[in-house]
């Protein structure tokens, strides 16, 4: 194994040892539902981190990758009587035809067409949540959805779901590591460093980057679904467009592009409304100040920080 | 009423809220055109158009003639504030970082709206008393008149401005090369600054107009201001002419699928819109580049 291999599992074994020690010190349920939260946030970032760092694409439409897997996961197995575990797969290959749809005319082209269509695409599914209500339950939400299992045992407490999802997030990051360290990853690290040169040495780049599109939803969809049976209930504006922000700015905290970025944003962010709620009235005024600043300053995320990554100043953008 | 009636009808009224999203759009641009960034902060200008003219006339109890224009003034400066505190002295020049810079300033700056302004409708009368005018079978207020006729006269003095004042073609020199027009002597930052203002003016100009006929709230511009985007997508992003024929073009198609299909998909219309043409044609309907293939 590569040095950089042995760095990455050493992180990962560390990081699996602090999850399985935390719920000996975290034993209040309010607490291990914000783990819980955390460590679907982290899921969905990661894949979004595929796709920023690695395809130079934004999506602002993640949320709603995350929306139709949580609703199309809910509803299979709620109306529809499906099997939980059979309806969140079925959830995840709709997502990534969707994905597929929305990539292939867009990653074609260059600049951020992407943004665009993702953005306008979250603004549709949301209407749909919302407007759909025979199916959907409208605005009120969808209600119903049982619960995952495991070999016959539900997975219905805070402290089961606390393992199913944290386990997610570790085959999730494997996953995305691989990817990384595959032919596909780089090729796209290539593509990033020189376009051209990638293009001229035979780098399939547009099937390149629709494909880890449709990797980064498949990673929100399936976080949908485990949300979606966590909680039973979902609800439209859980899947908005600020959802969608609030995503790609986990990763940019955190650091853009890398692997570990995600789970330092989304575990720096997540608690922020509720660690934010003692000043309620001032909530929105916080959040947005010390995401300004930190965008302003530590542009470079987390990450990138401790890494002693440092931004070249001056320069103008244009 | 008869179809044509109604017809005319729509017609107004999309061409009205159509006028709105090229003042937005045109914003955009203007940002987008200095610097490659989307400005999310753009439907915020909106929003506190509507908000300061709410509280110089009601709450200053000003005129409307000296109300309106302060407020416009006064996002402006909130514009080049914007530019000043957080786009110029960003650590990155990466386009998304500051993309993202401006949907931070979006919310402190919502967060802001809500506490000074509350969370509750506002009203803010239009711009001369509601008396209902007729043509071609159509019904329609004088404040529809007064969109349609500002948005013209503020296209007029934009033209007039780029094309005939110094500063504003230091700002077009800018816009196509900013290191050439730097090596002429222009200050591009201050250029840049200049585009922010410009597009909090009108940004708040579309917020004067438009909230006497939808609502004022805090959060008012949000939806219109991507809809406004989506309008300049569709007209060809970046450019003048396609903001505005954009904007009307999309304010029509909302208005008419509204009233001739179904008015409970009304607000995807605009983003089903901005979808087909990234899907058919990226570039805009005035775009002649764009669409590049990597």
């Amino acid at each position: 194994m590569s040095a950089q291999g042995k760095k990455f599992f050493g992180y990962l074994a560390a990081l699996a040892a602090v999850l399985a020690l935390l719920p000996l010190v975290v034993t209040n349920p309010y607490y291990l539902n914000v783990l819980n939260v955390v460590a679907l946030n982290v899921l969905v970032v990661t894949g979004l981190n595929l796709l920023i760092g690695y395809a130079g694409q934004i999506s602002l439409g993640h949320a709603a990758f995350f929306g139709l897997g949580a609703y199309i996961s809910g509803i299979l197995s709620g109306s529809y009587g499906w099997e939980p575990w059979t309806a969140l797969l079925a959830a995840a290959v709709v997502v990534a035809v969707v994905a597929l749809i929305i990539g292939l005319p867009t990653l074609r082209l260059e600049g951020n067409y992407l943004v665009m269509a993702t953005l306008g695409f979250n603004l549709i599914v949301s209407v749909l949540m919302v407007q759909l209500d025979d199916i959907t339950g409208g605005p009120s939400g969808y209600t119903g959805i049982p619960s995952l299992s495991f070999f016959g045992a539900p997975i219905a407490s805070d402290i089961s779901f606390y393992w199913l999802a944290w386990g997610a997030v570790l085959v999730g990051l494997i996953l995305a590591r691989n990817l990384v360290h595959s032919r596909v990853g780089r090729g796209l690290k290539a593509l990033h460093e020189a376009p051209l040169a990638a293009a001229a040495s035979g780098v399939p780049i547009e099937a390149y980057k629709v494909k880890v599109f449709i990797i980064s939803a498949v990673y929100a969809s399936v976080a949908g679904s485990l949300y979606a049976h966590y909680y039973g209930i979902i609800t439209p504006a859980t899947f908005d467009i600020f959802k969608s922000v609030e995503l790609v700015t986990m990763c940019i905290v955190g650091g853009m592009g890398s692997l570990w970025g995600g789970l330092f944003g989304a575990a720096l962010l997540t608690p922020m409304p509720q660690l934010l709620a003692v000043v309620e009235e001032y909530k929105d005024i916080f959040f947005g100040g010390i995401l300004l600043v930190l965008l302003i300053f530590l542009p470079q995320g987390l990450v990138g920080w401790l890494e002693g990554k440092r931004v070249r100043p001056g320069g103008r953008a244009f | 009423m008869g179809f044509g009636d109604q017809l005319a009808q729509y017609v107004i009224s999309g061409l009205t809220t159509g006028a709105v999203y090229a003042l937005v759009a045109l914003g955009f641009c203007l940002i987008y055109n200095a610097t490659r960034v989307v400005n999310f902060a753009q439907g915020d200008f909106l929003s506190l158009g509507g908000l300061m003219a709410y509280s110089l006339l009601i709450g200053a109890g000003l005129p409307m003639a000296l109300a309106f224009p302060l407020a416009i003034v006064a996002v402006a400066l909130v514009g080049a504030l914007l530019e000043r505190m957080a786009i110029r002295p960003a650590r990155s020049r990466q386009v998304m970082v500051l993309i993202f810079i401006t949907i931070a300033a979006s919310i402190l700056m919502r967060g802001i709206f809500k506490h000074l302004w509350g969370k509750q409708a506002l009203a803010l009368p239009p711009l001369s008393p509601e008396t209902p005018l007729r043509l071609l079978g159509a019904t329609f207020t004088p404040q529809n008149l007064w969109v349609l006729a500002i948005t013209l006269v503020a296209i007029v003095a934009l033209i007039w401005f780029f094309n005939r004042t110094l500063t504003g073609k230091a700002m077009r020199a800018t816009a196509i090369n900013s290191s050439a027009a730097a090596l002429m002597g222009i200050d591009a930052h201050r250029m840049t600054m200049y585009s922010f203002a410009l597009a909090g003016a009108l940004g708040a100009l579309a917020g004067v107009l438009i909230t006497p006929i939808t609502s004022l709230s805090y959060n008012v511009g949000v939806i219109i201001g991507l809809k406004g985007f989506a309008a300049a997508v569709l007209g060809g992003y970046g450019s003048f002419l396609g903001a505005v024929v954009g904007g009307l073009v999309l304010g029509l198609i909302e208005s008419l699928t509204a009233g001739l299909i179904s008015s409970v998909y009304k607000d995807a219309v605009a983003f089903v819109v901005l979808l087909l043409v990234l899907f058919l044609r990226p570039g805009g309907l005035l775009g002649v580049k764009g669409g590049n293939r990597v």
